[in-house]
C-alpha cells in the first residue's frame, strides 16, 4: 500500500464500459463485456482472473491492439483527454511505447529473433523521436544496465537467442520504459518464468513504479504475485469485472463468491498441505453464450433465486473503491466466507474438509 | 560474426565432400553398373569394334574401379572427354553454352523472385480480400502451365502471330544487349511463371504466420508504423524460408531445369545440349552435363546456408549450442 494518497487524484487512464467483441462463424463472441476502471497515477493496479475472462483483450485494446477485423470495439479508454478507442491508427502510434507501454507473458517469443536486443531498444526510442546510431546504442546500453543486466555495454551487441527468459524480460522492460512512459501494462509478465526470477521481475516492476511513479496495470492470473506488488486489484470473470477493490479489501474482506473461489485455491506454505490441491467446481462458461443473470451462478455454491437477473458491479460493503457483482447480502457473506473455510488470509479451520 | 568465419569454412568442406561423393555416384551410374558394355554405351549406336577397343583403351575399362574412376575424372576435369557420336569436345560444347543458361536462368530467378516477393507480399497484407483471392487464382494458374505448353503458346501468339518478340534463338549480350534481353524477355517468364506461383504462395502463408508472432505485437506495441513492422518485422523473418527455397531453386534450374525452356525456344544452353545427349544417347556429354548439375546443385546450397547463418543468428551456433 502506498501510504498518504491524495484522497481523489485525477485518474491517469479511465475506462468506461469498453466492450470488445468478436464476430465468429460460431456467434459473437464478448470478450470484454462492459469494463469499467481508472488507473490512478503512480498506482499498480491489478487484474486477475483465468484464462479467457477478457483480462489480455482488455489490456491489449487498451493501446488499440485488438486488431482483428472481426472485432467491434465500444466504451472508451480516456488518457490525457483522448479516448483510446476513437483515436486514429496515427494517433495511437504516438502514444505507444512513449506514453503506454506494454510487456508481454512470453519474453522467449517477444523479441524478435533476427535483430540485436540493443537495436531492438534504438528501434523503440527512433519510433518516437531522432537519435543518432552511438547515441542510441549508448542508450540501450544504459536502459539494460538499469534494469539489471550485467556488462549491458557488451549485452546490447546480442541476439535475443543468447538471453535467459529473465534476461529477455528484463530486455523488453527496459525497451518498453525507454522514452519514460507514464503507464505500463504487464500482461502475464512472470508467467512464463521461474519462480525465482518472477520475484526479480516483480521486485523491478515495483521499485520503477516507486521511484518514478510508473502507473502500471498488472495482468495475472497469480493472486501471489498480486499480493506482494498491487495497490488496487479488479477480479474478471466471464469478461466482466466482479469486484474491484484495494489490495486489502479482495484479500481481507472478499465479497464476491469468485473470489473467495479464487482465493481459496491458492495453496499456502503455512499451512499444512491439503490432501486435494482446491479448486473452483466447473469450467469458466462459453463467451459465446454467458449464462443469463449472474455468470458465475452455474459454479456459484451460493447461488439462489435472485442470481438468474444480472446483477450490477455496485459497492455494497459501504467501503469507497470496494465494489462487487453480487446479489448475496453482504452481512450474509461473512458467515458464509467462515463455512467454507480456506478463504482469504483467515486461517482455516482445522480438520475442515476442503 | 566471429563464429561466421569457421561456419563457412566448415560449410565448404561439407561441400568438397558432396560433390566427391556426387563423383562416385555419377561414375558408378554411367560406367559400373553392368547391363552391358561400357565402351558400347559410350561409342553410341555407330560404333565399330576398332572405336570400341580404343574406348576400353582410353577409359582403362580393364583397370580396377578406382583406377577406372580417377582416369574419368581426369577425362571430365582435364577438359578431353570428347562424344564418340559427333566427335566434339563435351567441355567445349559446355563452355560455350554456359553463357546462355546463366543468361536464362539469372534472368528468370530476378523476376520470380522480385515478383514472388511482391505478389507473397500484397497477398499476405490483403489477405482475404479481392487483392488477395485474384493473386492466389493467378497463382495457381502460374504454378498449374507447364513450361512446355506455355513456351508454345507464347511463341506462338506473342511472338509469331503478335510479332512483339522474336521467335526463339539466343543473341549474345557482348554482340547487342539489347537485343540479347529482346529474344530472352519470353524464355525468363516462361522459367519464371511456375516460381512466381510458388513463391507468392509460401510467402503468404510464411507472413500470415509471421503476423500472428508475440514480436510482431510488440513491434506494434512500440509504436512503429504499420509499414515498418510489416516490412521489418514480418516480411524480414518471413523471407528467411523463402531465400532458402531461392537458392536451392536457383541452382536446380541452372543445373537441368533450364532443359525444357532451352528446348522451346532453341536456346543453345547447357541444357539443350544436354536434351539433345539424351535423345542420341550420348553419353560422355550426359556424364559431364551431371556433373556440371550436381556442381551448381551443391554450390548454391552452400551459399544459401551460409546466407542463411547471416539472416537468422541462431543458425550459426550450430554444433556449439547443442
Amino acid at each position: 500500500m502506498s501510504p498518504s494518497k491524495p484522497a481523489q487524484p485525477e485518474p491517469l487512464l479511465s475506462v468506461d464500459d469498453l466492450r470488445v467483441q468478436f464476430n465468429t462463424e460460431d456467434g459473437v463472441v464478448h470478450a470484454a463485456d462492459g469494463v469499467s476502471f481508472d488507473l490512478r497515477p503512480g498506482e499498480i493496479l491489478g487484474i486477475v482472473g483465468e484464462s479467457g475472462s477478457g483480462k489480455s483483450v482488455t489490456a491489449q485494446t487498451l493501446m488499440g491492439l485488438t486488431r482483428s477485423p472481426n472485432a467491434t470495439i465500444t466504451g472508451s479508454v480516456r488518457f490525457h483527454g483522448t479516448d483510446l478507442v476513437a483515436a486514429g491508427e496515427e494517433q495511437l502510434q504516438s502514444i505507444r511505447g512513449r506514453e503506454i507501454s506494454m510487456i508481454f507473458q512470453d519474453p522467449m517469443t517477444s523479441l524478435n529473433p533476427v535483430y540485436r536486443v540493443g537495436d531492438q531498444i534504438v528501434e523503440q526510442i527512433e519510433a518516437h523521436k531522432e537519435i543518432d546510431k552511438q547515441d542510441g546504442k549508448d542508450r540501450a546500453a544504459e536502459l539494460l544496465a538499469s534494469v539489471g543486466i550485467p556488462n549491458a555495454k557488451e549485452r546490447v551487441n546480442n541476439y535475443p537467442y543468447e538471453f535467459s527468459g529473465g534476461m529477455r524480460q528484463r530486455a523488453m522492460i527496459a525497451m518498453a520504459l525507454a522514452l519514460e512512459p507514464r503507464i505500463l501494462i504487464a500482461d502475464e509478465p512472470t508467467t512464463a518464468l521461474d519462480v525465482t526470477i518472477q520475484a526479480q521481475i516483480m521486485a523491478l516492476i515495483q521499485s520503477l513504479n516507486e521511484e518514478r511513479g510508473l502507473g502500471v496495470i498488472l495482468i495475472t492470473h497469480d493472486l501471489g504475485v498480486i499480493a506482494e506488488v498491487a495497490d488496487r486489484v479488479v477480479v474478471m470473470y466471464a469478461g466482466q469485472i466482479v469486484e474491484e477493490g484495494s489490495l486489502d479489501d479482495i484479500f481481507y474482506d472478499p465479497q464476491h463468491p469468485y473470489t473467495w473461489g479464487l482465493l481459496g485455491s491458492l495453496t499456502r506454505l503455512d499451512q499444512p498441505p491439503p490432501d486435494r490441491l482446491p479448486q473452483i467446481a466447473g469450467a469458466p462458461p462459453s463467451l459465446l453464450a454467458p449464462p443469463p443473470g449472474c455468470r458465475f451462478r452455474p459454479r456459484c455454491p451460493h447461488a439462489f433465486a435472485k442470481c438468474t437477473e444480472p446483477p450490477e458491479l455496485e459497492e455494497r460493503v459501504g467501503a469507497s473503491g470496494h465494489a462487487d457483482r453480487c446479489w448475496l447480502d453482504p452481512s450474509d457473506k461473512r458467515e458464509l466466507r467462515e463455512v467454507e473455510g480456506r478463504i482469504g488470509l483467515e486461517a482455516p479451520r482445522a480438520g475442515e474438509p476442503v | 560474426m566471429e563464429g561466421m568465419g569457421r561456419f563457412i569454412i566448415r560449410r565448404l568442406v561439407g561441400m568438397i565432400a558432396v560433390l566427391f561423393a556426387i563423383s562416385v555416384l555419377v561414375f558408378l551410374i554411367f560406367n559400373v553398373i553392368p547391363n552391358s558394355d561400357p565402351a558400347l554405351r559410350i561409342g553410341g549406336k555407330n560404333a565399330n569394334q576398332q572405336l570400341i577397343d580404343r574406348i576400353n583403351k582410353d577409359w582403362g575399362f580393364n583397370d580396377p574401379l578406382p583406377e577406372q574412376y580417377v582416369t574419368l575424372m581426369k577425362k571430365t576435369f582435364s577438359g578431353d572427354l570428347v562424344s564418340y557420336q559427333n566427335q566434339r569436345n563435351v567441355i567445349d560444347q559446355i563452355k560455350k553454352g554456359i553463357p546462355v543458361t546463366f543468361s536464362l536462368c539469372i534472368g528468370a530467378a530476378i523476376i520470380w523472385f522480385l515478383l514472388g516477393v511482391v505478389f507473397g507480399y500484397l497477398s499476405a497484407i490483403r489477405a482475404g480480400r479481392a487483392t488477395d483471392r485474384a493473386l492466389t487464382i493467378l497463382a495457381l494458374i502460374g504454378i498449374s502451365l507447364p513450361v512446355f505448353w506455355l513456351g508454345e503458346m507464347l511463341l506462338y501468339y506473342v511472338a509469331n502471330k503478335a510479332g512483339l518478340f522474336p521467335v526463339g534463338d539466343y543473341v549474345k549480350f557482348s554482340e547487342d544487349p539489347l537485343q540479347w534481353a529482346n529474344h530472352l524477355i519470353l524464355p525468363w517468364f516462361t522459367l519464371a511463371v511456375l516460381y512466381i506461383g510458388f513463391y507468392s504462395r509460401l510467402l503468404r502463408s510464411n507472413m500470415l504466420d509471421v503476423m500472428d508472432e508475440d514480436y510482431v505485437r510488440t513491434a506494434r506495441a512500440k509504436g512503429l508504423p504499420e509499414r515498418q513492422v510489416r516490412l521489418k518485422h514480418v516480411l524480414r523473418n518471413s523471407l528467411i524460408p523463402i531465400i532458402t527455397l531461392f537458392g536451392l531453386d536457383f541452382g536446380a534450374v541452372i543445373g537441368g531445369g533450364a532443359i525444357l525452356t532451352e528446348t522451346v525456344y532453341n536456346l543453345p544452353g547447357v541444357g539443350l545440349y544436354a536434351g539433345q545427349s539424351v535423345a542420341s544417347l550420348d553419353l560422355p556429354p550426359l556424364i559431364a552435363v551431371t556433373i556440371f548439375g550436381a556442381f551448381f546443385i551443391v554450390l548454391l546450397n552452400t551459399i544459401v546456408d551460409i546466407v542463411y547463418a547471416y539472416l537468422d543468428p541462431r543458425i550459426r551456433l550450430g554444433t556449439q549450442a547443442a
